[in-house]
This record gives C-alpha cells, structure tokens and sequence, in this order.
C-alpha cells in the first residue's frame, strides 16, 4: 500500500444522489426527509434497499444515527460507520466508504443525512456539548467562534466587512440560478452591511440559513460504477486534519487544519488547485469562505478578502465557489456537508441547469465541522478525470 | 515511565478550588517547561510533572466577538497570557477593545461562581 491512501484514488464512485425536503418540508421528521433522500439516492442508482450493505451516517439529532437510518430503513448492512465530525462527517464517510468498498466489506454504500430543523422550530438543532473552561463566559457557539475568527483575520490582514459582504452576494448569485435555492431574490451590500449584529464582526446576513433537508449518496467500486449511472462521480482524494475540538485550543485563529487537510487530498487525487472547475467551500459563515480559499491553495495566506472582491467568485467569474447558493442562500440544514458532495455530483454530471460549470471535470468539496475544527477535503472527478 | 501523578481531584476540580480560594492558577511542567491552559493530566509534549503556579495575571487580547441580543450585549474574548497559554475570558468594563491591547486578570463573582476576567492594563491600549 502506497503512502496516504493513493491506492485509493479513483477507486470508488458516486453512483446514486437525491436530496429531499430542501428548504422547508412542512409535517416531515428528519428521518423521514432522510428516507425520502436515501430512496431516491438507490433509485438513481437503478439499485434498491436490499442492495445495501454499507451504512454510513451522521445527524444532529440522531445519538446513534446509523443504528436508526438501519432500523427505519430496513437494512441489513455488514459494515457501517458513524464518524461523527459535525459538518465534515460527510467528506470523511467518502473515504471510510472506499475504504470499506475496496476492502470487499461492502459491496454498496449508503452515505445520508437529513434535518427539519426549520420548520421544527427554527434554531439551530445541535449536540455539541458545552467546554467547561468556556462555559463561564457564555459563548454562544458556533457564531462566537466564528465571530472571534474573523476578528482575527480582520486584525491580521486587513479583511474588511465589506469583504465578508462580498461573500454572501456571490452565493445570492449563485442561488438565483438554482431553483431548489431557498434564499433567493436581489441582494445588495447596504443590506448585507446594515443587517442585524449578531456576533462582531459578524451580522445575520454572514451567516448561513437553517433549513430542512435532506441528502444521500450512494456509491459502489468503480469497475462496477458505469453499470449504475452513465455518469459516475469518482472519488480522487480525500484528506483530512483536526487539531482542536474548543475555538480556544485552535492554534492559529487565521489559518485552519484545511491546509492540511487540502495538501493531503491533492496529493492524493494528483491533482492541482487550478484544475478545479467547482469549489464547494463549507460556508456557515462568511468568514469560512475566505479563510478556505486561503487554506486550500486558491489564493496567498490573507489574501482571501481580497480574492473575493469584484464577484471573483460569482456566477461569471474566475473561480466559480459554492455553485448552488452555499449554505448562505441554499440550503443549511444543521450539518451540510453532504449538499456540498450534491452539488459536486450535479455539476459533474452537467446536470446544473442555469447555474452548471462548463466542462466540468473536477470538484472539490471542503468540509468544516465543530468551531472550524474537523476539516475534510474530498475531491471527485468524472470519468476523463481518471 | 511513571504514572501522572493523581491529588485528591483532577484538574479541572483543583482549578476551580483554587479559583474559589481567590487564586488564578495554571499548569507548569519543569521538564519541558511549558505553561498549560486549560487544566489537564498531560502537556503537548507528553509531559506528566505538572505542578500548579500562580499565574502572572498578564496578558494580550487575542480575538475578541460582541455577542449583542434583545437581552444586551457582552464581549466574548480570547487572551494569550504571558506564560504563551490561551483562554476564554470577558472583558467586562469595556464594550470590546482592539486586538494587541494588554490586559490584566481579576477574579470576578460571577452568578455561576468565581471567574478570571480581564482590565485594560494601564496604557495597555494597542
């Protein structure tokens, strides 16, 4: 076995994909969005429930999640695994999955989600448990954190405000090309600027959405994928870095294990940060966007405010990031890195409508979970990626 | 290899019995020399010989957030002491303050029990 996990480039595919009560789905529990996605994620795959027998799954609602996506499901897997690196879990189950699929511990891999955390009441459903050095000054996580992040970034670089507001005008962009978007409409800066303080320097309008929805993958050996879907979606690399669990604990404020987590991803897919055609950056967030365009490779360390200026990354411009809306005007239902993979899916597919990257051979998906902790990265390519 | 060495309580017990008694205390191990917050039974290196010192009390803002609601508004900052180890802590006589400003710790009664919180040094402003 060749060093950090190239045997397993290309080795395993996304073959199925659906998403399921994006945005509001009034009277649905999550499990059932849930259901609805992973059944349609097997149907585009021209498979059924009996074909599973790898489960991979994390919510924010579940203790156990693939014990209850196996029960209600009715599965009967012979592996399963949940890894659970809040938003991240989803990048990081692309890997256990080739894993487990090249090992032959599973022939068919599930990897699903789902949330109504909209319309069951609206906050932010999470199990994150409270620091006990931290608790004494009430942070209200994860905005404090990501609020101390940018304070940071601002104090170290030079990142303005307006610059986080160019962020979430992109991703209204973005999302007025994109039907199942759930914040969409005219956007201005004024209004991003003038939104309600949340978390200084962060307003409502830099964080991301909470809304239902649901989302599954499934995916198979890659010799067998073209039987499944004409267009497969193959996993090129994935990489991932933790260092800390408490925003205390991050080592550098400005910098996160992305850089990491990126190299070794690259590495892994043999590719390069200019062969991109989509960037799908976790934005919970404003301040994630620019922090992960830095920490991946697309732009110099603190040049990331800059970068976005001028709807560089806009529909239309030179790098097209978060092509669904993001998690600022798509979707955001608790933990969203599997809509990230989605899209990826979408776009590789040239299934994008409106809003689909010409050609769109490689896409690279980044996932951020807890107080910009866990950091996965995946890559995924079409078949003249290989 | 010794086993780390175990009190009457862990850590985190005996920071905040400290705490209790009006003393803000953290972690220093000789061997390797490196100060550690927040309290626990091993530092970065791997080093076991923890022993409690009394902090210097002083320190540099580091990151700091306003979190503002219906019900009011209240900083929320994290500060590099000058034993080069990082906590959470308010800054409670000021709405927020410039990143770089030098602070001093105090011990506050705070509804949920004692806490170490942050002044603005004199002439500490960045």
């Amino acid at each position: 076995m060749s060093a950090n996990g190239k045997d397993l480039r290309g080795k395993s595919a996304i073959v199925g994909m659906a998403t399921a009560g994006m945005g509001e789905a009034h009277g649905f529990s999550a499990m059932e969005l849930l259901g609805q996605a992973a059944v349609g994620a097997l149907k585009d795959a021209g498979l059924g429930l009996k074909d599973v027998d790898g489960v991979f799954a994390a919510t924010s609602s579940h203790a156990f999640p693939t014990m209850s996506v196996v029960e209600y499901l009715g599965l009967r897997p012979r592996f399963f695994d949940g890894t659970n690196v809040g938003g991240s879990s989803f990048e990081m189950h692309l890997l256990q999955a080739t894993m487990a699929l090249e090992a032959g511990l599973c022939d068919v891999a599930l990897v699903c989600y789902g949330s109504n955390q909209r319309t069951a009441g609206g906050k932010l459903v999470s199990m994150s448990e409270p620091q006990w050095h931290e608790t004494p000054y009430k942070p209200r996580h994860p905005i404090t954190a990501y609020g101390l992040a940018a304070s940071r970034h601002m104090a170290e670089y030079g990142t303005t405000r307006g610059d986080l507001a160019d962020v979430a005008l992109a991703a209204r962009d973005w999302a007025n090309l994109n039907p199942e978007a759930f914040a969409r409409g005219p956007l201005t800066k004024e209004e991003v600027l003038d939104a309600r303080m949340i978390s200084d320097p962060l307003t409502k309008a830099d964080c991301c959405l909470v809304t239902d929805g649901a989302a599954a993958v499934v995916l198979t050996r890659a010799d067998r994928a073209k039987d499944h879907h004409e267009r497969p979606a193959y996993v090129m690399g994935v990489g991932a870095a933790n260092y800390h669990r408490s925003i205390v604990e991050m080592p550098d404020l400005a910098t996160t294990a992305a850089v990491d987590s990126g190299n070794r991803a690259f590495e892994m897919a043999g590719v390069s940060r200019a062969d991109m055609d989509v960037v799908m950056l976790y934005d919970a967030f404003t301040i994630n966007t620019i922090l992960f365009l830095e920490d991946l490779g697309f732009c110099p360390k603190g040049e990331g405010g800059r970068f976005v200026q001028d709807g560089r990354i806009a529909p239309g411009g030179e790098l097209a990031v978060n092509t669904n809306g993001g998690g600022l005007s798509c979707v955001h239902p608790g933990m969203y890195g599997l809509f990230l993979i989605a899209e990826a899916v979408t776009q590789l597919r040239g299934a994008g409508g409106d809003r689909q990257v010409a050609d769109a051979t490689l896409a690279l998906c980044h996932g951020n979970g807890g107080t910009l902790s866990s950091q996965c990265t995946a890559i995924l390519g079409t078949e003249a990626a290989l | 290899m010794t086993a780390p060495e175990t009190g009457a309580s862990g850590p985190e017990a005996t920071y905040n019995a400290f705490l209790a008694e009006g003393r803000f205390m953290i972690q220093h191990a000789p061997s390797t020399g490196e100060y550690v917050f927040y309290p626990r039974v091993v530092t970065p290196e791997g080093a076991t010989d923890l022993e409690w010192v009394e902090a210097k009390g002083t320190g540099t803002l580091y990151a700091i957030t306003v979190n503002r609601s219906r019900q009011g508004a209240y900083n929320v900052a994290l500060v590099e002491l000058d034993e080069g180890v990082r906590m959470m802590s308010t800054l409670p006589g000021v709405e927020t303050a410039e990143i770089g400003t030098r602070l001093t710790a105090r011990i506050e009664e705070a509804e949920a029990g004692p806490r170490v919180v942050f002044d603005i040094a004199e002439g500490g402003a960045a």
